[in-house]
């Protein structure tokens, strides 16, 4: 690194889960033509680049120590938007709360969503980021029609389905090491109704969730179960599904497409939200959660099973309820780790993980089970199968132990066929990326860093730790 | 805290620089020894012991640009950073009735900007790692502005607010940021100056590290100058114009 690299201004980044931090230098581009300038920057003074939007991934998958990181949360305009079509032309630092506010009046909602409205489109491509549709729409990879990569190479490739579609696969989930997204075509679905229609159910084990979701994603537009993961025995893996369905034109009388209808409460059970991370806090240890997992347990066993119309924002975006969730887990932070098993193996390897998970003292104090479906893209994550977004506390104490356990995790999940869910990883090693995705698939990815980013300025602290960024 | 393992300091070839380092490798820490000249720096190294004790890095603090280079550099080489302390410093003499932007500009950029070209590196290094001490020699002049040398009080009382504000925003992350207000210090840059309080530059050093161990917010040297400095505070303007001080 010359001094010129070293004397950029410098920033210390976290993973959203506050469990890895590092320093590095930090700009902010406004245009491709800045981005560009960067590359050729960072080739001329002996540095690497990563691209950071929102910062939401739970580890380091945005971030660069000892680099540099491009902010893009400042390329944030849409280039163009059809409300025939629904399909937008965005640049990478829109975000999924930016595609609502702008064109649900118009009756267009994201076809995909995560648990949060604040991700960027640009990390949301590069990771390939899927919601509680998955199983029915796919990640968000399939909603995109085209794009624009700004290489290190000093190209600017146009990826599509029909142009440089190789590149199109794998640069989509391709931990942006392929190139930085300049602007991104997307196509939004249309909705006739700012509501959904949501019916909660109970499962008493692991086995009811499996027979629910196997039910449920026959008929329904959206599922996800809560899964307590600190109960055993002949309450392992019970919890609380929740499906949801559009609405169909004229269904919903209500002024119903207004953006600002959809805004989140101010409060949960009376408790004001800005309170609730503090209050988690005081019970952020395993009896603390055991006793919330018990009384989630309770409400949901003896609550209501009656449908109701919810908006789509309070359905979706259950982490946003709660904006200082993540202090609870403060100072040493959490990891949220998502594997992905096949169908037909997932009931025994996800009952095995909770046991272990269990036995090692080291239970998971949220667990999210989605169902999902295979997809184009090179290194997806996506299969016909499961999932099971798991979140554990961090501490010196339990570290050692944690990561251990859920290495050992990776190896049953590889052994099943399964895969992972990198935009959250802060634990996996190489090997089980080279297992699950399988050796050709990185050969075929590393092909396309040979012609896009021949001196491999592209690099994340993920890619780096899962040997991709080589 | 007084368990520093590593240290760096800023301006170290003479004066309070040069006794921190000897005192500071005297009591078992590893030290990277920043300033200008090489032959006093080489010197300094061989009194204390060669390089496995004191690193030695060539460099102007009023090369802003290069100071987190160097400060890359010298984390590398010593496998780490507990403490730094910043203690480059200047004071031209300012005759009565001059006016002469030229020294001024030199007592901000050595006193001041210097200091932030190297506290921001560090603070960055420091916050990530949640610990380490950051520690900036100010002085008693920058608790008021007295009419012999504005801008050298200037430059004190502005590296005395910016050490505050460095320490408000580091606190929550574990890093303690030390503000040390010296009275006059036998050195070459007070020669041939009749002050009161003055002391010897190893008493200096030993006062900034005792203060710099303890992660006290700020603290004068000797401790003396406490009471005399709150006194001088509360003098109103009115008065304190028409005194000498």
């Amino acid at each position: 690194m010359t001094p010129a690299a070293a004397a950029l201004p410098r920033k210390v980044f976290d993973g959203f889960g506050y469990s890895v931090r590092s320093v590095s230098g930090f700009a902010e581009p406004k245009s491709a033509a800045e981005i560009a300038g960067w590359f050729q920057f960072a080739k001329e003074n002996g540095l690497t680049v990563a691209m950071r939007g929102s910062g939401r991934s739970y580890g380091d998958a945005a971030m660069n120590g000892g680099g540099l990181v491009l902010d893009t949360r400042g390329m944030r305009r849409v280039l163009s938007w059809d409300p025939t079509t629904g399909i937008a032309d965005v640049e990478p630092g829109v975000t999924i709360e930016d595609l609502w506010r702008n064109f649900l009046k118009d009756g267009y909602w994201p076809a995909v969503v995560p648990g949060t409205m604040f991700p960027t489109l640009g990390g949301i491509a590069s990771m390939n980021v899927h919601g509680k549709n998955c199983f029915k729409v796919g990640p968000w990879g399939d909603h995109i029609l085209d794009g624009e990569l700004v290489a290190p190479d000093g190209n600017t490739y146009r990826v599509s389905r029909e142009e440089n579609a190789d590149l199109f696969r794998a640069a989509i989930g391709g931990f942006g090491m392929l190139g930085a997204w300049s602007r991104l075509r997307i196509k939004l679905k249309r909705v006739h109704s700012g509501r959904l229609r949501v019916k909660a159910h109970y499962c008493r084990d692991l086995k009811e969730q499996f027979a629910w979701f196997e039910e449920a994603t026959k008929t329904a537009d959206y599922c996800v179960s809560w899964v307590d993961c600190i109960a055993g025995g002949s309450g392992l893996g019970r919890g609380q599904p929740h499906s949801a369905v559009y609405l169909s034109e004229g269904e919903d009388k209500g002024p119903n497409l207004d953006p600002a209808a959809q805004d989140l409460p101010g409060s949960i059970l009376g408790v004001p939200r800005g309170l609730v991370g503090t209050i988690l806090g005081k019970l952020n240890h395993n009896l603390g959660m055991r006793l919330l997992n018990v009384g989630k347990n309770l409400a949901s066993r003896f609550g209501s099973r009656a449908a109701f119309l919810q908006g789509h924002v309070a359905f979706n975006f259950l982490l946003d309820y709660v904006p200082t969730y993540r202090d609870a887990y403060r100072p040493h932070g959490f990891v949220q780790y998502q594997p992905f098993v096949p169908r037909d193996a997932a009931p025994e390897v996800f009952a095995n993980i909770l046991r272990l998970t269990q036995a090692r003292g080291v239970p998971s104090y949220l667990g999210v089970m989605k169902r999902h479906r295979p997809d184009e893209f090179l290194l997806s994550h996506g299969l016909d199968g499961y999932s099971l977004a798991l979140d554990f506390p961090v501490t010196p104490a339990n570290r050692a132990v944690l990561w251990k356990t859920l290495h050992e995790v990776s190896d049953m999940v590889c052994e099943a066929g399964g895969r992972f869910y990198p935009a959250k990883d802060a634990v996996l090693r190489p090997d089980h990326l080279q297992r699950s995705l399988g050796q050709e698939r990185l050969a075929r990815f590393a092909t396309l860093r040979d012609m896009v980013d021949p001196d491999r300025i592209l690099r994340t602290e993920l890619a780096a730790r899962l040997g991709l960024s080589v | 805290m007084s368990g520093f393992r590593t240290a760096a300091v800023i301006g170290a070839s003479v004066g309070i620089g040069a006794e921190l380092v000897k005192q500071l490798v005297a009591s078992g820490v590893v030290v990277a020894a920043v300033a200008r000249r090489l032959p006093e720096l080489e010197a300094l190294q061989a009194a204390c012991g060669g390089p496995d004790k004191v690193k030695i890095y060539v460099h102007d603090v009023k090369q802003f640009d290069e100071a987190p280079a160097v400060f890359d550099r010298l984390v590398a080489e010593l496998g780490g950073l507990d403490c730094l302390i910043y203690n480059a410093g200047v004071m031209p003499r300012i005759e009565e009735s001059e006016y002469n932007f030229a020294k001024d500009r030199e007592m901000i950029e050595v006193n001041l900007l210097g200091a932030m070209a190297w506290f921001n590196p560090a603070a960055a290094f420091m916050e990530a790692r949640r610990a380490g001490t950051l520690v900036g020699i100010s002085s008693v002049a920058g608790d008021r502005g007295r009419r012999g040398n504005p801008a050298y009080h200037t430059s004190k009382a502005a590296l005395t607010t910016y050490l505050e504000a460095l320490r408000n925003r580091l606190f929550r992350y574990g890093v303690h940021v030390v503000t040390v207000k010296p009275g006059p210090v036998r050195t070459a840059m007070t020669e041939g100056l009749k002050l009161p309080l003055m002391i010897d530059a190893d008493d200096a050093a030993r006062g900034t590290l005792a203060l710099a161990r303890a992660g006290t917010g700020q603290g004068y040297v000797p401790v003396a100058w406490r009471p005399i400095m709150l006194a001088i505070q509360h003098v109103p303007s009115v008065l304190f114009r028409r005194t000498n001080i």
